[in-house]
């Protein structure tokens, strides 16, 4: 009896986890496993172990390949996914802000402009014309400023929705104390926006971690390498030495990884915030 | 009162999204307009778009991206709702499987291209190998150019269903308690789902068709990992012919092409936004 009632109270269980686990659980383990292969058993991309495991040897050669191009692109993708996300939380702050007490004709515009950004496809060749004539074209600066750009209307309509939580009461209680409008921006307003401020930061981080295209356009060439640039050209300069290509692939999930496991409840509220808002 | 929320706030960020967004957008008209090589342009009115409508290489990549849009966001659309009913239902891992579902949205879209890549090999890849197990023939996924496509769009699925899924989640969550209590005494799952569930997350069904559709229409990382617009052009999308162009130095004809995804975006996505904003419920 006890095992028919167990059957029935675990069955959907089961059978969920079972399918979940192949079709979203094997493709990440084969990758393990794929990394910690040597040459010649990875090339057969079989699903099993490997007779020795290389995991740490291979990711220690993948740092090592062509001069040590990784570690460049990693320490790129960590100056870019900062500063952009720094300098985005704080100009879409200051938006959303605005944006959410002041209802005027400015006010339309600026919203009309965001929800454009967020559909309309950016014009590649002419923001290259555009970097290029500031001087900004192949430069970090300059990719950090497209990020900003990209990612902005995402955060402002995140900005924008979370201030109309906090009460108007608190503005007019701070004016009166003789404080003036950028102080009570910086020591009032900025202060109580943590939890809208933890979702931009880890929805846009991971975005600006994981961007290719944007890298690809406007910040060519070997020495400025990005992380998933680097991966991407390692399919052809790795020549079918897969266990390194796949150690690579390991390598740069675990940042993504790690975020997952710590701000996990953010990621999944801001992704469907944002998407209903946009 | 109004003084206290200075309208040079916006100026910062104005600056920013002025120069790389907004200046280089307008710009895009007259540049798809000529023959430009940044430093030197010539005029040469629609040219461009005659050729990107005339040359079947291009006129391929139109079509191609419609249909990876189609067919992304359907597939998004129909897995995402199945899995968000399951997930809201009293199944007891519903937060361990929520978790493994949307892993994938947060891993770099190079790396699951590559990881695919390998896992669609013809003769050594998991995939056939396990259809081969039950005695499916599997196809040649990136290679045959009638699949190549769809191919790719089946892993944008796998990567992307989990936003469709939290979306989903979302809706079916605020549907009041109520209804689904007043259905549960009449009928079972399949009437809960029929009649409360289905009708009842049609803006959360909306948002995900709306997002997933301009996604897809804007594609470019999966497919140029997975096959480069291959075999020929056979999964060429807007996206890659429009880099493939600024590879090759045709810097108009790569605006153009912006420009007509600007406008193939706008011309399809506007009259959907509007035929749902009108059809949206209350709860």
């Amino acid at each position: 009896m006890t095992i028919v009632r167990f059957v029935r109270a675990w069955w959907l269980d089961a059978v969920s986890l079972a399918v979940a686990g192949i079709v979203f659980i094997v493709p990440f383990v084969f990758i393990v496993l794929m990394a910690a292969k040597d040459r010649v058993e990875a090339q057969r991309f079989e699903f099993s172990p490997p007779s020795e495991w290389l995991l740490f040897p291979n990711i220690a050669e993948v740092l090592d390949a062509r001069n040590g191009i990784v570690v460049t692109a990693m320490r790129n993708s960590l100056i870019l996914t900062v500063a952009s996300v720094t300098i985005l939380v704080v100009l879409s702050a200051m938006v959303g802000y605005v944006l959410q007490r002041r209802r005027d004709r400015i006010g339309s515009v600026v919203t009309a402009l965001m929800l454009a950004g967020l559909i309309i496809p950016p014009a590649i060749v002419p923001t290259i014309y555009v970097l290029q004539s500031i001087g900004l074209f192949k430069t970090l600066v300059g990719l950090t400023l497209v990020e900003v750009a990209f990612q902005l209307p995402f955060s402002v309509l995140i900005f924008r929705t979370f201030v109309s939580s906090i009460p108007r009461e608190l503005d007019e209680a701070a004016i009166i104390d003789g404080a003036s409008s950028f102080q009570l921006f910086t020591h009032v307003i900025f202060p109580l926006l943590r939890p809208a401020m933890i979702t931009v930061i880890v929805v846009s981080a991971v975005a600006v971690y994981n961007d290719f295209v944007n890298p690809l356009y406007f910040l060519p060439g070997t020495e400025n390498a990005t992380v998933q640039l680097t991966l991407f050209n390692f399919i052809s300069q790795m020549n079918s030495r897969w266990h390194l290509l796949f150690a690579d692939v390991l390598l740069l999930t675990i940042p993504p990884l790690v975020m997952f496991i710590f701000f996990q409840r953010q990621i999944v509220s801001g992704m469907a915030a944002g998407a209903v808002k946009g | 009162m109004l003084g206290a929320y200075p309208h040079w706030f916006y100026l910062p960020a104005g600056i920013v999204f002025g120069l790389i967004f907004v200046v280089p957008t307008i710009l895009s008209f007259y540049y798809s307009l000529t023959r430009w090589t940044l430093f030197d342009t010539e005029f040469i009115g629609l040219d461009n778009y005659f050729l990107f409508f005339r040359e079947p290489a291009l006129t391929s990549g139109l079509r191609n991206t419609i249909v990876y849009a189609v067919v992304t966001s359907g597939l998004k659309v129909v897995i995402g709702l199945l899995l968000a009913a399951l997930l809201t239902s009293r199944i007891r891992l519903r937060n361990l499987l929520r978790s493994i579902v949307f892993f994938p949205v947060l891993v770099s879209t190079v790396a699951v291209g590559i990881t695919f890549a390998v896992l669609l090999h013809p003769s050594d890849g998991l995939v056939n190998l396990a259809l081969g197990a039950v005695g499916i023939d599997g196809p040649q996924w990136l290679s045959d150019p009638s699949i190549a496509l769809l191919s790719v769009a089946l892993v944008d699925v796998w990567k992307g269903v989990g936003i469709a899924l939290v979306i989903f989640i979302a809706g079916i969550l605020s549907i009041p308690e109520e209804y689904n209590e007043a259905v549960r005494l009449e009928g079972g799952a399949w009437t809960q789902f029929r009649h409360i569930t289905l009708p009842l997350s049609r803006n959360a069904t909306f948002t995900v068709i709306l997002l997933s559709f301009i996604g897809g229409l804007r594609t470019f990382d999966l497919i140029w990992t997975m096959t480069r617009g291959g075999p020929g052009f056979a999964s060429d999308v807007i996206a890659s012919t429009i880099y493939k162009q600024y590879q090759a130095g045709f810097y108009g004809l790569a605006t153009a092409g912006n420009v007509i995804l600007f406008i193939g975006v706008a011309v399809l996505v506007y009259p959907m936004m509007r035929f749902f904003a009108r059809r949206e419920i209350e709860l």
